[in-house]
């Protein structure tokens, strides 16, 4: 590992392996590993330098998947086997494919963890709102009043926001894509590989069998500039197909509201510029409730900071230059000890 | 308060074998650190010993109640000590609840040290009295010295301008000069202690040196027409030694295997007690390639050690019972995939939270079968404080051999129970080889040494050979997914034959104590090493042809196990559990093994079991 090895160009072939994709035909996970196989060479890292982890459900078949190092664990613990990989080697490259039911029911604790701990590991939750490998029972991001067949009365539990879980618990990147919107999925991977530290991305991914058109009311190409805001770091917050839409904040209220441009004198710089280091704002833009609201899509916050991993490092790095190598001889006789 | 079994004539040292002293007063007298420091100077004294601390699961339980109370006993001698021994001799009492929660257990007429400045109305009853036994008669059957520890430490310290409760808090050490005094240990080993512990406080320093000092005089001074006594030095072979703790030998043995293997070493815990304190240790020992994760719950840390073992590291989680349940579905991943683990648990009571501060064995089955489908462990025990040192170091090279998860077992008893142990050198101990598959040749993950049925171990990073395993069957010969009914027996058998064969790596059975046949064999393991290999030998010096043997392999078992149990009429199996490994070995091997439990937070007591060797041999 040590040799330098002259970079080769990889393409999107060398990240697929040999074995049967086995989703469902139509399902969103075809497009966000494809999506993942594209822009995998472009990390510049030859393939043996890259580890996908999952749990378990559809989205945690993902690594069989990957020509990389992959380890299918068990439900919901992914992000500490992924913390348990980075700590033991910081050079490896480590990813996790994860689901709503995985990462937010039964892994919550974990998920919340890893991004608390600001862990080197690059977090895909793909959200279908719906259990799908154990056949359809509502999940944690399903609606109120889902009818399942663990539901037929309709689910009484409020859903949580992925994204929202993730900047409340301090996140250091956190990101929203959708699994057919290949251009921005491919740019959203980019930003997160690039980032040092956990980087988190919900992707609203279909379920064809179990929960379809769950997201087409923003996803459908007909209205989807309408319902979607792509946000963008120092731009302002517009949308629409006119591009006549934007999004303001009351100084009152201190809540966002949709303005029509040219109505009201509302003009451009009345707006909200996109400043993707400002926590409190990436809560308001990833919470806005829809239909009301668009739904915010792009890196929604991104903080340089220190991770759990290097700080790992750095601290046995320290303890040798402080103590030396262990000498367990030295070890075994420090204190009071007696010779006979 | 009565001072009449003191006078103040010297009196001669009385030259013992061995002596029983326990320690006993509120959660928040310093118990724990007055019977460290007696036992340092046991051991300072070329001692054999053996310590049983034993305190409430509450920090600070409200002061002077019966649950409140915090004892520490050490059986020290100038003979071969294998427990912490069945009654104190001496008994030292802070308060009105310790003693009336420890008398029972002090000898007749045994020295009984007592502050009687604790024994005020309130105190009696909260522990239940209704007289002051300090004055009712109801110890004349013991050796009181009744002597307000309270007030003569609050006057020896009260040049210092200490606060009311700081001034009480030295009484630990007033008491601590007195047993130094009766039994002729030097003071300055506690005084440069103190001196380190309390070096942000000058003002503590000279209080707790102060206290020290005073109940030293007063032994001198206002002596105690007790004898005082002389425990002579232990014979035992050439080395150098020091006192060691379970857990610290634990830990220690856990830097010993990263060293004799060249790995570095990845510790998943959670606090949970009596584990803690391998966590505690071990992240001081971050230049021994050592890094530790306090994560977020018992599966987080199991699932970071086994990511850790993937990505080539000696991964290690520690726990207790309830720990160890919530690992079980990680466990069997690990045993899914082959990779090496090194699990310690260090059993309490239970079942649930149960009794955290006291000591079991009754994690045995859980450890052999608490998972889910076939998924065989290989499971280790040690037997003493020390051993731990070397079944924690046999624990990793089974796991990294093997490429198996390894549940080593210890107890709360070894845990925070300490003993003289001869310090081994690092270069006497065997090296543990470890191989990386780097030959892009042939590979699948789950190509297999022919001989251990180990599986080559390829680490992420290693050019040409990229590959993804995980919980899912897989196929023998290529290791992709399969769930093809044949060959998923075929990895269940295989899995089952590779533990199996751990037996051919670890050493026979060995009888400890006695001949390798006869009426009865006792059965034991783990922390009960020391009790029953003393009432074997007191059986059979009273003629009884009794044997012992002590199982540190429980699974597999030793491969001479069911042949050697079979050369004994009888075979007794006394556990600190209602029966367990009295069933792993019935069911094994046939044979009429027979239980003797004992659940009640506690170690045997030698006679406990001798009188049930008696019973047996006359039956």
């Amino acid at each position: 590992m040590s040799n330098i090895v002259e970079p080769t160009r990889l393409t999107k072939k060398d990240f697929e392996t040999d074995q049967d994709v086995r989703w469902c035909p139509g399902c969103g996970d075809y497009s966000i590993l494809a999506n993942v196989q594209k822009v995998m060479p472009e990390l510049g890292l030859p393939v043996e330098q890259i580890v996908w982890v999952s749990g378990i459900g559809c989205s945690s078949r993902f690594p069989y998947y990957m020509n990389t190092y992959g380890f299918h664990t068990i439900h919901g613990r992914g992000p500490a086997f992924a913390t348990g990989i980075k700590i033991a080697n910081p050079k490896l490259s480590v990813w996790l494919a994860t689901g709503d039911g995985d990462g937010l029911s039964i892994g919550g604790n974990h998920l919340m963890h890893c991004l608390r701990r600001n862990v080197d590991v690059k977090i895909l939750l793909f959200n279908n709102r719906i259990y799908g490998l154990t056949k359809g029972q509502y999940s944690p991001t399903s609606e109120v009043g889902k009818i399942t067949k663990s539901t037929p009365s309709g689910s009484a539990d409020q859903p949580v926001d992925p994204a929202c879980v993730a900047l409340g618990v301090n996140g250091s990147f956190v990101a929203r894509s959708v699994d057919i919107e290949a251009p921005h999925l491919a740019e959203v991977l980019r930003r997160a590989a690039h980032h040092t530290g956990s980087a988190f991305i919900e992707i609203y991914q279909n379920c064809n069998v179990f929960n379809d058109g769950a997201f087409d009311s923003f996803t459908e190409k007909t209205h989807k500039a309408d319902r979607q805001i792509r946000v963008e770091h120092g731009k302002p917050l517009i949308f629409g197909a006119q591009r006549d839409r934007g999004i303001r904040l009351n100084t009152r209220t201190l809540a966002l509201e949709v303005v029509m441009l040219g109505v009201n004198g509302v003009t451009e710089a009345d707006l909200l510029v996109h400043d993707e280091t400002n926590p409190t704002l990436a809560y308001m833009l990833a919470h806005m409730p829809y239909p009301a609201f668009p739904v915010a899509l792009g890196v929604l916050f991104a903080e340089k900071r220190p991770t759990y991993d290097g700080a790992l490092a750095e601290q046995r790095l320290a303890a040798e230059l402080k103590q030396g190598k262990g000498d367990l001889d030295k070890l075994l006789r420090s204190g009071d000890t007696w010779t006979i | 308060m009565t001072q009449s079994n003191l006078v103040p004539s010297p009196s001669p040292r009385m030259v013992l074998d061995s002596a029983v002293v326990r320690f006993a007063g509120d959660s928040g007298d310093g118990m724990q650190v007055t019977g460290d420091q007696f036992t340092a100077a046991a051991a300072l004294a070329r001692n054999d010993l053996a310590t049983f601390p034993d305190f409430p699961a509450e920090i600070r339980a409200p002061a002077g109640t019966l649950y409140g109370v915090s004892g520490f006993q050490i059986n020290f001698a100038s003979q071969d000590v294998f427990t912490p021994g069945d009654a104190p001799d001496v008994l030292v009492a802070m308060n009105p609840a310790a003693l009336k929660t420890n008398l029972r257990d002090l000898k007749r007429g045994g020295l009984l040290i007592v502050n009687s400045g604790a024994f005020s109305a309130a105190n009696l009853k909260k522990a239940g009295y209704e007289e002051n036994p300090l004055e009712d008669g109801s110890l004349t059957g013991f050796n009181l010295v009744s002597i307000d520890i309270t007030k003569l430490t609050v006057s020896a310290v009260k040049e210092l301008g200490l606060s009311n409760k700081e001034a009480h808090r030295c009484k630990n050490f007033w008491t601590l000069g007195l047993m130094f005094w009766l039994y002729g240990r030097p003071l300055e080993p506690t005084v440069k202690w103190i001196q380190n512990k309390f070096h942000k406080r000058d003002d503590l320093v000279q209080a707790n040196i102060a206290a020290l000092k005073a109940g030293h005089a007063y032994g001198e001074t206002a002596e105690i027409s007790h004898n005082r006594y002389e425990v002579p030095a232990a014979p035992v072979s050439a080395g150098t030694y020091r006192n060691i703790g379970g857990n610290t030998a634990t830990a220690w043995g856990l830097l010993a295997a990263t060293q004799l293997s060249g790995m570095n070493m990845v510790l998943g815990a959670y606090p949970i007690t009596p584990a803690s304190d391998i966590l505690h240790e071990l992240s001081k020992f971050k230049h021994f390639g050592v890094t530790t994760v306090q994560a977020e719950d018992e599966i987080a840390a199991v699932c970071a050690a086994i990511g850790a073992s993937y990505a080539g590291s000696i991964g290690v989680t520690t726990t207790s019972g309830p720990g160890l349940a919530l690992k079980m579905e990680g466990i069997g991943l690990a045993v899914a995939t082959e990779l090496p683990l090194v699990i310690v648990d260090i059993q309490r009571g239970g079942p649930s939270t149960g009794l955290p501060t006291k000591t079991e064995q009754a994690d045995l089955l859980q450890a052999v079968y608490g998972r889910n489908s076939e998924a065989p462990v290989c499971v280790i025990a040690a037997s003493s404080p020390g051993n731990c040192f070397y079944m924690a170091i046999e624990a990793a090279r089974l796991a990294l051999k093997y490429m198996t998860p390894v549940i080593l077992l210890t107890d709360g008893y070894l845990a925070n129970g300490t003993e003289p142990w001869l310090i081994p050198k690092l270069d006497e101990l065997p090296r543990i080889e470890v191989k990386f598959r780097t030959d892009p040749e042939g590979f699948h993950p789950f190509l297999r040494d022919p001989q251990t049925l180990a599986r080559n171990w390829a680490i992420p990073g290693t050019p040409g050979l990229t590959h993804r395993i995980g919980g899912l069957e897989k196929d023998y010969d290529s290791g992709h997914i399969s769930y093809a009914p044949a060959n998923h027996e075929r990895m269940c058998q295989t899995r089952a034959a590779k533990i199996a064969g751990i037996a051919n790596d670890v050493p026979e059975q060995q009888i400890d104590v006695g001949d390798d046949s006869g009426k009865l064999l006792v059965l034991g393991w783990g922390s009960t090493y020391g009790a029953i290999r003393e009432a074997v030998q007191r059986c059979r010096a009273r003629g009884l042809p009794v044997s012992h043997a002590h199982v540190h392999y429980l699974n597999p078992l030793p491969r001479n196990l069911g042949e050697l149990l079979k050369r004994f009429d009888r075979v007794l199996v006394p556990e600190l559990n209602l029966g367990q490994l009295v069933k792993l070995v019935r069911s094994q091997y046939l044979v009429p093994a027979e239980s003797f439990p004992k659940v009640q937070g506690h170690p045997f007591k030698i006679s406990e079991i001798e009188e049930r060797i008696r019973q047996m041999m006359e039956s």
